[in-house]
């Protein structure tokens, strides 16, 4: 393995961004962080600048005056950057599909690495997308 | 000396490769115990290392647009070296005490100033409301703590006979044992422990990076090597002032064989271990309160431990 790709994919940094949820999966998020699962034996850890942020876990389906906030936050990203989108909202829409507020998927706005579904998804479900996540993280760096 | 065994002290052994590396270790320390006590595995030893590898090398750094970029890049690289210098010089007055020269215990306070001096400036020149918010809890926060700690370092040296050289008090002590040891000793330690708690930015006062209220504050807009230099420069300083406290108190982290080596570093782990109990046990302050609190209780322990040194108790 290389260095870059060892570095990368154990050193998390996590920036939690709800755009319009209904604060289930964020509930969700917390409990991962809790003495049960404790995300931090992995490297990762919630920040709360998006300037210090590896990785931008999206919640909720997406609407119309969160749209531009998500793009900004993504340009305002350091590269190397990652993109989670988390539960059945940030996936897909979710039921919120049909709305007349929810113009398009997350995946449409910008390019998304890792999917966990699920409403809201369980703790091992996130711990499953963590490590799709950093398959692909690995995948991106290998070698290098 | 020349220059080149100057570049080596400072870059190499006691300095920037050794501090850090020791620093980035007594951070991990504190991430595991902070996990053990909340019943979590917590990271492993390496963690550390890896988030500061990771800044360093392989993350870009963003510059905010139309904002003093002197100050923003280089108030980094001031609080890193400075920190390191410090270090330098604390850990080489312990190696030998003739290695240091006249009043460099003034140089070592001045230089473990300049990183809250520096992280101030950078967060006012990265014009970010939160972060001018932050810097102005820090300016406060260094305000009430600088009058206890100097109040509290002005024991060691009268007990020592008003010595301004590590190098002499370290001598002092071993030939008289250590200042913990007397009344006014452990005053000033108390006082001396809130304040490194203070300097540090550890739990009760961590007001300017409050994470929840001001999402990281002072370091908000940086990002890639100039928040790794930051975070480095903290690192160090979580190194060095239990070295400071164990030099001023307990009669330095020794040099003399095995068992005094072993006796100043027991004596460095108790240090590192209250300010991880005390971070752990108490939720954040106000500004205001920690203020009260610096200026009231500490000064006048502080205070009255000075008295007490001498009258010569």
């Amino acid at each position: 393995m290389g260095l870059r790709e060892t570095i990368l994919s154990k050193s998390i940094y996590v920036f939690h961004l709800s755009s319009g949820s209904c604060n289930n999966c964020d509930i969700e998020i917390l409990d991962c962080l809790t003495p049960r699962y404790d995300l931090e034996r992995f490297g990762i850890t919630l920040v709360g600048s998006i300037r210090h942020a590896d990785v931008l876990l999206c919640t909720g389906s997406t609407n119309r005056l969160t749209v531009p906030i998500i793009k900004k936050l993504y340009e305002e990203m350091p590269k190397p950057a990652f993109v989670v989108a988390f539960g059945a909202c940030g996936s897909s829409r979710g039921l919120f599909k049909d709305s007349y507020n929810t113009g398009q998927p997350l995946d449409e706005i910008i390019p998304v690495d890792a999917y966990i579904p699920g409403c809201p998804p369980k703790p091992e479900a996130i711990i499953g997308g963590l490590m799709k996540l950093i398959g692909k993280i690995k995948e991106k760096n290998k070698g290098k | 000396m020349n220059l080149a065994e100057y570049l080596f002290m400072f870059l190499v052994f006691p300095g920037l490769l050794f501090s850090g590396a020791a620093g980035l270790v007594i951070g991990w320390v504190d991430r595991k115990v902070t996990a053990m006590l909340q019943w979590r595995v917590g990271p492993p030893w390496y963690q550390n290392f890896l988030d500061t590898a990771k800044l360093l090398l392989y993350k870009e750094t963003l510059i905010p647009k139309g904002i003093a970029r002197g100050y923003f890049l280089g108030m980094p690289l001031l609080a890193l070296s400075a920190a390191t210098l410090a270090s330098t010089v604390l850990l080489s007055a312990n190696g030998s005490t003739r290695a240091g020269f006249l009043g460099d215990v003034i140089v070592v306070v001045y230089l473990l100033m300049m990183p809250p001096i520096a992280l101030m400036l950078g967060a006012f020149s990265s014009a970010n409301t939160l972060a001018t918010v932050g810097a102005s809890r820090e300016i406060k926060l260094m305000l009430s703590y600088e009058l206890p700690f100097l109040l509290a370092l002005s024991v060691p040296i009268v007990k020592s006979g008003y010595a301004l050289k590590l190098g002499d008090i370290i001598n002092y002590q071993a030939a008289n044992g250590a200042v913990i040891g007397s009344p006014s000793g452990v005053l000033s330690f108390l006082a001396m422990i809130f304040c490194i708690q203070a300097k540090l930015g550890f739990v009760p006062f961590d007001m300017p990076e409050a994470e929840t209220e001001l999402m990281a504050g002072v370091y908000i807009e940086y990002s890639g090597k100039a928040l790794g230099f930051f975070k480095l420069a903290k690192s160090i300083m979580i190194f060095a002032l239990p070295v400071l406290i164990v030099t001023l108190y307990c009669g330095g982290v020794g040099s003399g064989g095995v068992v005094d080596i072993m006796k100043g570093a027991l004596e460095y782990i108790a240090i590192v271990f209250i300010m991880i109990l005390i971070k752990n046990t108490n939720p954040r302050v106000r500004i205001d309160h920690a203020m009260k609190f610096f200026w009231g209780p500490v000064a006048f322990l502080a205070a009255l431990s000075c008295v007490l040194a001498v009258m010569g108790y």
